[in-house]
């Protein structure tokens, strides 16, 4: 495959509710500061548009038919639309580039939560015959998942308050967008009650509204625009049963293969973004991906500290391609998920130019 | 599938109930509040080229991608852009077929929305027909299109379909 360009990124603030905003309002300011950061006018000035996001978030049927109003499509352009994360959208948009397609494409995500009751939506995405029907709501998979870790011996619940712990300061030190942020202790962490057990509530993302956006093009494209970028090494997705007790909850195998897919061990990690709703979910992950203390995890305090759901994939990627286009660093991984317990999992390798 | 394996399950029924609280947008929120006060009033963009006026405005200029950020006060009147009879009873529509659903576009604005006619004859609505709307009465007014109860037809001439979803604000005087 070819090298990608991310030349722009850019988010929302996580916010527990916008409240009056809609869909187009969440989306208009996203879309236009990624577009401006390459000088480009809307969505007549790249090839492609693709958007990530799901109707049963905010309840509203074709919700993401509306987002279209925020890109200037008259006269009309090739657009395209993924019931999932954002972070798919950008694969199909490297498909479409891959193929020779499109030149460029611009990548929007957006969530609002908060309408609705997160948790029990989310549990209509399980299968519809055994589990949809009995409501098996998001957290509680979770918590499935992490007594498994925490009877195994494999984690501990001083490994998962670590992990909040780390989240909440990195994202006060560097993400002005979080939702979540400070400095608190793994002691003040435990001392907080139960909430779905074993999860306290501090070891669940927040619920949050906003969006993201991404301009991406080919390598010569990027070049024309005369930016700093950052490139897509490499880029896999793969997926596990819906059959949560099919799967082995303890680790993540389809993370362990796309991060093998994608070449994440073909040289040194500094960075990695990895979408972990849960806090056991990030020790899980940074295994699978063979990651060890050399890499900084969630320098932006991860989805921890906010999640916005259908755009905090697409996020994770537009961390690690900042870090890359500012020089912090020269090589990173972003990690994206969607369904129960880490079902679907897309790993990205991301290189400095 | 032996004989006594039992009734052969074709179906199963998991309804599903999920709440929400919906809010309508800030634009879409400054629309419904002039409806509440009796008024039609788009928003455009007075920057962009394309001077489209919407209403009800979801918050952007659809053709730009940018936000409407202008108020446009919109008259009663509108043009017939399309329509169509119901002839099916809607479950929980109150209203008896056959009726008429039309999208119209008010004088002022360029883009059309859906409302019902009524105090016409059916069979000859037509695209480029003169409307007006018939408003409740003023204590009955709410956060809702259904403020206006309906569109009525005007004794005035057609509007030709070049010129539907352009007609100003003073109105529609018949062909110069």
């Amino acid at each position: 495959m070819k090298d990608i360009a991310v030349v722009s990124f850019a988010q929302s603030d996580c916010r527990r509710d916008a409240g009056a905003c809609n869909e187009v309002e969440l989306i208009m300011p996203v879309i236009e500061q990624a577009l401006q950061e390459v000088g480009l006018r809307n969505s007549q000035d790249v090839d492609f548009t693709c958007s990530g996001s799901c109707d049963y978030q905010q309840g509203a049927a074709f919700a993401f038919v509306m987002g279209v109003d925020a890109l200037g499509a008259v006269p009309p352009i090739k657009e395209s639309h993924v019931e999932m994360d954002a972070a798919w959208a950008l694969y199909e948009s490297m498909l479409k580039i891959t193929m020779g397609q499109a030149e460029s494409a611009l990548i929007y995500g957006f969530g609002k939560s908060s309408p609705g009751e997160l948790p029990t939506v989310l549990s209509q995405q399980l299968d519809p015959y055994y589990l949809a029907p009995l409501w098996v709501d998001s957290v509680s998979l979770a918590a499935l998942q992490a007594r498994v870790l925490l009877d195994r011996g494999i984690i501990s619940e001083q490994d998962m308050a670590a992990v909040v712990s780390r989240s909440r300061a990195n994202a006060k030190a560097n993400n002005p967008h979080a939702q979540l942020a400070g400095d608190v202790s793994v002691e003040e962490l435990l001392a907080e009650a139960e909430w779905v057990a074993p999860l306290r509530k501090h070891d669940c993302c927040p619920i949050s509204d906003g969006a993201s956006a991404m301009v991406i093009a080919t390598v010569e494209r990027a070049r024309s625009w005369g930016r700093p970028f950052a490139v897509i090494k490499g880029i896999d997705h793969r997926m596990e049963s819906h059959n949560i007790g099919a799967r082995d909850l303890a680790r993540s195998a389809s993370t362990e293969l796309a991060a093998e897919k994608a070449g994440v061990a073909n040289g040194a990690v500094e960075v990695a973004e990895l979408y972990a709703p849960f806090s056991h979910q990030e020790i899980i992950l940074s295994r699978a991906l063979g990651l060890d203390d050399s890499t900084e995890i969630n320098p932006s305090g991860g989805v921890l500290a906010g999640n916005l759901m259908m755009a905090s994939g697409l996020s994770r990627i537009g961390e690690v391609a900042r870090h890359i286009m500012n020089g912090d660093i020269r090589r990173g991984v972003a990690h994206a998920t969607s369904g129960p317990c880490l079902q679907h999992n897309l790993v990205a390798v991301l290189e400095a130019a | 599938m032996s004989e006594d394996a039992g009734e052969h399950i074709t179906a199963i029924e998991t309804p599903v109930y999920l709440k929400y609280n919906f809010t309508a947008g800030q634009a879409t929120t400054r629309f419904l509040q002039q409806v509440r006060q009796g008024k039609l009033v788009g928003q455009r963009r007075p920057e962009c080229d394309c001077g489209n006026v919407y209403v009800p405005a979801r918050g952007s200029c659809a053709a730009c991608g940018l936000p409407t950020t202008e108020e446009v006060e919109l008259g009663d009147k509108a043009t017939v852009q399309s329509f169509t009879i119901v002839w099916i009873p809607i479950p929980n529509n109150p209203i008896q077929p056959p009726y008429i659903v039309a999208n119209l576009v008010p004088d002022g604005a360029n883009i059309s929305f859906i409302h019902l006619m009524s105090e016409c004859d059916n069979d000859s609505v037509h695209i480029g027909q003169r409307v007006e709307a018939v408003w409740k009465p003023e204590e009955e007014w709410d956060y809702a299109m259904d403020n206006i109860r309906y569109f009525r037809p005007l004794d005035e001439p057609d509007v030709p379909i070049e010129m539907i979803g352009k007609v100003p604000l003073a109105g529609w005087e018949g062909e110069a």
